[in-house]
């Protein structure tokens, strides 16, 4: 391994601008002459617009334009989508109700845009939306997904009766009643997984710029996905020929899967940058991030585990609402299903399956993919069944875990997922050395002497990423491709540029990227260049999300290498005068074998460009190449994390006082980074677990609006990680990639309730576990034994 | 629109501003000095953070007039022309950062806290000074990382612990 090459740990490329204050973010750009967006949006749940009268605020100073969704709809701009198709149990498909980019005639969730202020100055827009006059006709609200079904619950979308999206299931009915009715013992549990904002520091921004002279638009935006957003705005909201509109999402401070969608604000800044003729440029409050973000999680699920009499599962079944908020956002969809139910088998052999998902429509703010997306939801109801069944079966929760490992490979699950490779042991008994579980009972001891009480709990995740096979989602109902694409381009001075669909948002491609291309290349890591996030320069690309640019961007950049090397030798054997096959190419030099002929990297790539030493019709000048990956399979990191805490029972305060993650990553290109991505999945784990609360009252007012309320992960909310890794490369890809980036956050929250409960002695605990609710739990334990005396 | 002079990053800058105008507005929009990032409106994340007069403050939560006469550092001026400032080599090294956006403000905190509680700085003082600034990408474990070794950098000591 090279100091700068697949292993290593290379210190970030891109840090130079973050730490010196010269990154480039949305903001930070400025447009000659632009303009300032902002939004006036409804502060009731549920209600209709009856009318919109904006005469004196068009009058003030420096406004530019008052535009409403009447003049959208006139302009003909079409709605934004949910791009995922999902049948329901009856195929009939998913109620999609309209989401126009203002809302028109009704607004369905605080926060609604109803009208968009354009002005000289940002002080301009915001004192003359003040004066903006909208009149409401308010309408009973639904937030709660558990009672957005019932009888009474306000009726949100005509197209969906009961405020039903879908009802969709995944598994044989028939068969885990059967497989329920050999069981020994059942383990059911009621689990709420709490909604969550996901926050990125970076608030979302875009600034459009539409050309006249040529017709054409630039949209700076801060996306996941350029090329996504570009294909979706100009194909499906129809705002220009995709030719003509050009997407560049310069530094990105943080996405999480929120920056993601297609929202409402790039897309009137583009239509209104036309309509006044001049950049328009928006960028949220973190208030207004609250309203406008697409939220994470809210499932409300009945579960159940069945067990043998030696412990070995016999089925599991859940039944799952799945809140997706006002309206379905871009892949909505998709998360409580084909990313949630296909995870429920864990990390265990279970011959059958069944899980029954329900999606409904609430007056709140749209709910999608948020870092796991559909998979902590998964992990947590079954490692909470397994752990939970443990205790009630006298079985050490270790013990019972590695009864049920799947332990051959490649292994069929009853939910679609086929695991390639996996050494769940392993993991296991590396993270509880890691741990010093064995220790534990000592600790518990000594923590009592001090009146605390203290546990412990496991987290064996899996996750199915790298996503994904195009076949496999189309499948589904996606109605998008997942492969990735990369263009390495070779310089005639031997410097190397790749221009990969994926995209950087603090993952640190600008150096893991550049290391794949220096150890396979030889030369060094300072003459590689990493283009990204703009579709003026890389031609398509899906973007970063579900831990996928390790194993499917770099899977492209391997495929694009291997026809770089292969023409590089072509033009190595004019060179050195001998036949291509026997051509060497290593540690960036090129040898003629069983000879001392040779060529350094530098001279064949200029000779590629020179072109001297062949015709044209021999070979092509030029030294660069493209490729698309299309994955295999998804890939399936897996681990096990232990959560270790000390709780004061007079105060119901949880200190994490010790974390062991032990990942499966298959290769890694870069272990600080990856180390790195388990400490912020971690982190926002936690947050899940003990902090993070979107509460909505009965009217649907969104109290937690801020970070005020709303409670952020801060450094001493957390304890420093104990990271180690076992390796079972992934056989799908040429590198052996798993991915990383998710699994923090899909392994931390079970392991943090399961730790809590087993030091609070019951399980009648909710997400977030606020000292609050831990000090209640205590007084009903308290009080329940002292009622047994 | 009245005025307001002040130095920022060694040069001495005036401007007409309206009253309402933020230091951070004044810093990025009039000053083009776009390193200190605004990350919420309730002043808890700390993105905004420089130091007027030698103390760390949250640039959203002062007005440009207020800080007038003053001396003020942003990230921008942290470094000696090319030569890095020790604690923004210790993020770097220490592998303190991902995004970048809460960095700028990250590190004007953490020399703030050097300046104030000296070179040896323990885990958990580190944690608890790091209180009004929020991260959302690293889990904070390379962000004490590097805090400490920063701490030790600007103290003539080695950045690195023997037992790493």
């Amino acid at each position: 391994m090279s100091a700068t090459g697949i292993g290593a740990s290379v210190r970030r490329k891109e840090d130079r601008r973050f730490i010196t204050g010269k990154g480039h973010y949305t903001d930070d750009i400025s447009r000659p002459g632009q303009t300032y967006a902002y939004f006036i949006r409804s502060p009731h749940a549920h209600a209709k617009i009856t009318r919109i009268d904006a005469g004196v605020a068009k009058g003030l100073p420096g406004v530019v334009a008052v535009l409403t969704g009447a003049e959208l709809a006139a302009d003909k701009i079409g709605n934004l989508i949910c791009g995922w198709m999902i049948h329901s149990k009856d195929g009939t498909p998913m109620k999609m109700a309209a989401h126009p980019a203002i809302a028109s005639g009704k607004a369905c969730h605080v926060g609604d845009p109803v009208a968009v202020v354009v002005a000289e100055t940002l002080a301009q827009a915001k004192d003359a939306a003040e004066k903006v006059n909208v009149d409401y006709e308010v309408l009973p609200a639904v937030a709660d997904p558990a009672k957005a079904q019932g009888a009474g619950a306000p009726q949100i979308h005509d197209i969906a009766p009961n405020n039903t999206i879908y009802q969709w299931h995944l598994g044989d009915p028939k068969a885990i009643d059967t497989a329920f009715k050999a069981a020994k013992h059942v383990t059911r549990l009621d689990i709420v997984n709490n909604r969550l904002v996901p926050n990125a520091i970076e608030p979302r921004a875009a600034i459009a710029d539409y050309d006249p002279g040529t017709e054409s638009f630039t949209l700076w935006n801060t996306s996941q996905n350029p090329h996504v957003a570009r294909l979706v705005i100009a194909a499906f909201i129809g705002m220009a020929p995709e030719h003509k509109l050009r997407v560049i999402a310069p530094d990105v401070g943080g996405g999480f899967g929120s920056k993601i969608f297609i929202y409402s604000e790039e897309v009137v800044a583009l239509w209104a940058s036309r309509r006044v003729g001049r950049p328009v440029k928006w960028v949220a409050d973190r208030s207004e991030a609250f309203l406008s973000d697409a939220h994470g999680r809210d499932h409300v699920t009945h579960a159940e585990m069945a067990f043998d009499a030696d412990g070995k599962i016999l089925g599991l079944r859940a039944k799952t609402v799945a809140n997706l908020g006002a309206y379905m956002s871009t892949f909505s969809s998709s998360v409580p299903t084909y990313l949630y139910a296909t995870l429920l088998s864990g990390q265990y052999a279970i011959p059958q399956i069944y899980c029954e998902v329900d999606a409904v429509y609430t007056n709140t703010v749209p709910v999608d993919a948020y870092r796991g997306a559909g998979r902590p939801e998964a992990t947590f109801v079954v490692e909470r069944l397994v752990e939970v069944g443990a205790r009630e079966m006298g079985i050490e929760p270790a013990e019972l875990r590695r009864r049920n490992f799947v332990k051959t490979f490649p292994h069929q699950t009853p939910v679609i997922m086929a695991y390639d490779a996996g050494d769940y042991d392993a993991s296991l008994k590396k993270a509880m050395d890691l741990a010093d579980h064995k220790g534990f009972g000592k600790r518990k001891r000594e923590s009592a002497r001090h009146g605390k009480l203290r546990g412990i709990g496991f987290s064996t995740y899996i996750e199915a990423c790298g996503i994904a096979p195009s076949q496999a989602v189309g499948s589904l109902g996606a109605g998008v491709g997942l492969w990735e694409s990369a263009e390495v381009r070779v310089n005639p001075t031997g410097s190397v540029e790749v221009l990969t669909g994926s995209h950087s948002h603090g993952q640190g491609h600008e150096t893991t990227f550049a290391q794949l291309v220096s150890e396979r290349l030889g030369i060094p890591i300072e003459n590689i260049s990493i283009v990204h996030g703009d579709t003026d320069k890389v031609q398509f690309g899906m973007g970063t999300y579900g831990s996928r640019s390790g194993a499917v961007g770099m899977s492209a950049i391997v495929k694009a290498l291997d026809k770089i090397e292969a023409k590089a030798k072509k033009v190595a054997s004019y060179m050195l005068e001998a036949a291509e096959g026997d051509i060497v190419f290593k540690d960036g030099k090129f040898t003629v074998a069983g000879t001392d002929k040779a060529a350094a990297w530098g001279d064949v790539a200029l000779n590629a460009y020179i072109a001297h030493k062949f015709s044209g019709q021999e070979l092509e000048p030029g030294l660069k190449e493209g490729a698309f990956y299309d994955p295999t399979n998804f890939t399936f990191p897996a681990g096990c994390h232990i959560c270790e805490v000390e709780i004061d029972p007079e105060t119901g305060t949880t200190d994490i006082v010790g974390w062991a993650a032990v990942d499966d990553f298959g290769i890694v290109v870069n272990p600080m980074i990856v180390e790195g991505q388990v400490h912020g999945g971690i982190a926002q784990g936690v947050g899940q677990a003990l902090l993070e609360h979107t509460v909505y009252d009965k009217d649907g007012q969104l109290v937690t609006g801020s970070f005020m309320d709303y409670t952020m992960p801060r450094a001493y909310d957390l304890p420093s990680f104990s990271v180690g890794m076992t390796v079972t490369k992934c056989p799908s890809n040429p590198l052996g990639i798993k991915g990383c980036g998710e699994a923090g956050a899909i392994a931390a929250p079970a392991a943090v309730i399961n730790a809590i409960t087993d030091a609070i002695g019951t399980e009648e605990i909710a997400m977030p576990a606020t000292a609050q609710a831990v000090w209640s739990a205590i007084q009903k334990v308290n009080d329940a034994r002292k009622a047994a005396e | 629109m009245p005025a307001v002079s002040m130095t920022v990053n060694g040069k001495a800058v005036t401007a007409d501003v309206d009253t309402r105008t933020l230091l951070v507005q004044f810093l990025r929009e009039n000053l083009r000095l776009t390193g200190t990032h605004v990350g919420c409106d309730t002043s808890q994340c700390g993105a905004c953070v420089v130091h007027v007069n030698g103390k760390a403050v949250k640039s959203c939560t002062m007005f440009a007039l207020q800080v007038n006469g003053a001396n003020v550092l942003t990230i921008e001026g942290l470094a000696s022309g090319d030569k890095l400032h020790p604690m923004q080599e210790a993020f770097r090294e220490n592998h303190g950062l991902q995004c970048g956006f809460c960095t700028p403000g990250m590190i004007m905190a953490a020399v703030d806290l050097v300046n104030r509680k000296g070179h040896a700085l323990e885990e958990r003082t580190i944690r608890e000074e790091l209180e009004g600034n929020i991260c959302r990408c690293t889990g904070y474990h390379n962000i004490v990382k590097s805090i400490a070794a920063g701490a030790r950098a600007m103290g003539g000591g080695s950045a690195s612990q023997a037992a790493e």
